[in-house]
């Protein structure tokens, strides 16, 4: 053939190859660092305590008393991971309408690299999210159950400050990430930034983001039942009881209904996801 | 045509005395990958006038519109529009110049799981406060005007469809309908009927020359047909190769300057195919 295309080999063929071979590279030392060792688990004397430790799960509680107890601390879990995703919320989408590039006027008539200066003001937001999500919601309840006593008060703070830099940063790169052709045509129609945003970023987002949130929720719903551990209320403070007095059919009663929980949360976002993407 | 002509022009040589609705004087335009896409463009167009640009593929049509349209900045040159020099002004100041500059796009960009009654809102975006926008995101306040303006597209029943359900020329017309609501005081088209048969085609130009005569707009429309570029609009502007070639009254364009205009060497004689080199610069980073 005459197309010298086809002459020349695949150019990205080279530095895919580079790629594989570097994230080989990397996962030995990860591997031995970790000292991940999967003999230990069919080791004959560790099998047999988790096997002890197990058998005592069967059956799951299930006696009047305990099922109005599990309901009691399942909503206390639900309303401690709801509230924690509204503050969180409420902070993550000023914060994502600050960082993203997405929304940038002088990025409209540079080829959709925004000023040096303008980036200059995305960052400390940046940075404002990136302080809010590497301390880990387990830290900040301990820090809170010091400050505001145990309780449910500080699962909540706790998940609002993670999560709010967590759904800030991933927000503000869907922004990025949806085709940026209609918001530079509204701002170069005279729009501002949130009017762009409102009608060329929000209807490609939408699912994304919806699936994003319930997904956030479900995990902190477990993340809730951890805190729970360390006096933070809800289904993990009763776990951390009912696991203290070696109550194994309480344990199972608390995971199938964790199981459900999250059963639901799937559900749901495969709800709004039909609807939405 | 000559009708269409005679009473066009008293019109046209009248706001020819008044100020000019642009002009460019020795404009270049250099993209970020050192590509010359405009090299030293002069050009007047007067309020109200009705002007085609043609010209090959990648002579710099787009280019240029995205200028007027304030899109782009020129590397070099003076450049004016509606009155003031949109690089002299404050961020705030162009946004609001941008208001009454409405460029219909040839791919119109909307967003595929918008309704096209929203999409046709957006295009008053530029005056509408913040408020009015969001509320009309959620219940549209002015149906009746979106509905008048598709209405003369022939596309009323549209509505309430999903931009991602209409054909290629559907969603041509829904741009054109965006850019009409924004009743701009300058209307950019970049290739508006490339998408629609010859029929619709020349039925949309009608309706975006008569709307711009109604609200005394000045109209610019690239075209790849230049039979429709002839016959619809009075002035003609050829570009190539990032210049003007010439600009003159559509009725003493010959064939012969639409042959040099559009003489082609590469694919001359054997139909060699290259791949160009945007193309293969693309590709990697995908």
């Amino acid at each position: 053939m005459l197309n010298p295309a086809l002459t020349q080999r695949d150019p990205a063929a080279r530095s895919r190859l580079l790629l594989t071979l570097v994230a080989l590279a990397l996962l030995w030392p990860g591997l031995s660092l970790s000292e991940l060792d999967l003999s230990v688990l069919v080791d004959g004397s560790n099998a047999d305590t988790m096997g002890a430790f197990l058998s005592g799960f069967w059956p799951p509680a299930h006696d009047t008393e305990f099922l109005l107890l599990l309901g009691r601390a399942t909503l206390e879990t639900l309303a401690i991971a709801t509230a924690g995703m509204a503050l969180a919320l409420a902070v993550a989408i000023p914060c994502a309408l600050l960082a993203t590039r997405a929304l940038s006027i002088s990025a409209l008539s540079r080829g959709g690299r925004p000023h040096w200066w303008a980036q200059a003001v995305r960052w400390p937001v940046r940075g404002l999210l990136i302080l809010l999500r590497s301390v880990p919601e387990i830290v900040w309840a301990l820090l809170f159950v010091r400050a505001v006593g145990l309780g449910p008060t500080a699962g909540v703070l706790a998940i609002a400050i993670t999560y709010a830099g967590m759904l800030g940063k991933v927000y503000a790169e869907i922004f990025e990430s949806v085709d940026p052709l209609p918001t530079r045509a509204l701002i170069g129609a005279g729009g501002s930034r949130l009017q762009a945003f409102a009608y060329g970023v929000l209807p490609q987002a939408t699912g994304e983001m919806l699936s994003y949130t319930v997904y956030r929720w479900e995990c902190a719903i477990r993340a809730s039942v951890v805190m729970g551990f360390v006096g933070a209320g809800g289904l993990g403070q009763q776990m951390d009881l009912s696991m203290r007095m070696f109550a194994g059919g309480e344990v199972a009663s608390m995971l199938l209904t964790f199981l459900l929980l999250v059963l639901l949360a799937d559900l749901f976002s495969q709800l709004l996801r039909r609807r939405f993407v | 045509m000559s009708v269409s002509m005679l009473s066009s022009s008293p019109r046209t040589s009248l706001t020819n005395q008044t100020e000019p609705a642009l002009s460019l004087s020795g404009v270049s335009y250099c993209h970020a990958n050192g590509h010359v896409a405009l090299r030293d463009v002069d050009l007047q167009i007067a309020k109200g006038e009705r002007v085609a640009l043609i010209g090959p593929s990648g002579a710099g049509k787009t280019t240029l519109l995205r200028l007027l349209a304030t899109h782009v900045q020129p590397s070099n040159g003076e450049l004016e529009l509606l009155g003031c020099q949109p690089w002299t002004l404050s961020v705030g100041a162009r946004q609001k110049l941008r208001g009454r500059i409405g460029l219909i796009h040839q791919a119109p960009p909307l967003p595929p799981r918008q309704r096209v009654i929203t999409s046709v809102l957006a295009g008053r975006l530029g005056h509408w406060s913040l408020g009015r926008s969001l509320l009309s995101l959620v219940y549209p306040l002015d149906k009746n005007g979106v509905a008048e303006v598709l209405g003369k597209l022939d596309l009323a029943d549209k509505l309430y469809e999903r931009c991602d359900q209409l054909s290629g020329g559907q969603l041509q017309r829904v741009g054109i309908a965006r850019a009409l609501y924004q009743s701009p005081t300058l209307m950019l088209a970049d290739e508006p009927v490339s998408a629609m048969d010859p029929v619709l085609a020349a039925y949309s130009l009608n309706v975006l020359k008569r709307e711009a005569t109604r609200c005394q707009a000045t109209l610019i429309a690239s075209l790849h047909a230049v039979e429709l570029a002839l016959e619809h609009f009075p002035r003609v502007i050829a570009v190539r190769d990032g210049r003007i070639l010439f600009d003159k009254a559509s009725n003493t364009v010959t064939p012969g300057e639409l042959d040099a205009l559009y003489a082609n060497d590469q694919l001359e004689g054997f139909a060699r195919v290259e791949p160009t080199p945007s193309q293969s610069l693309h590709i990697p980073r995908c």
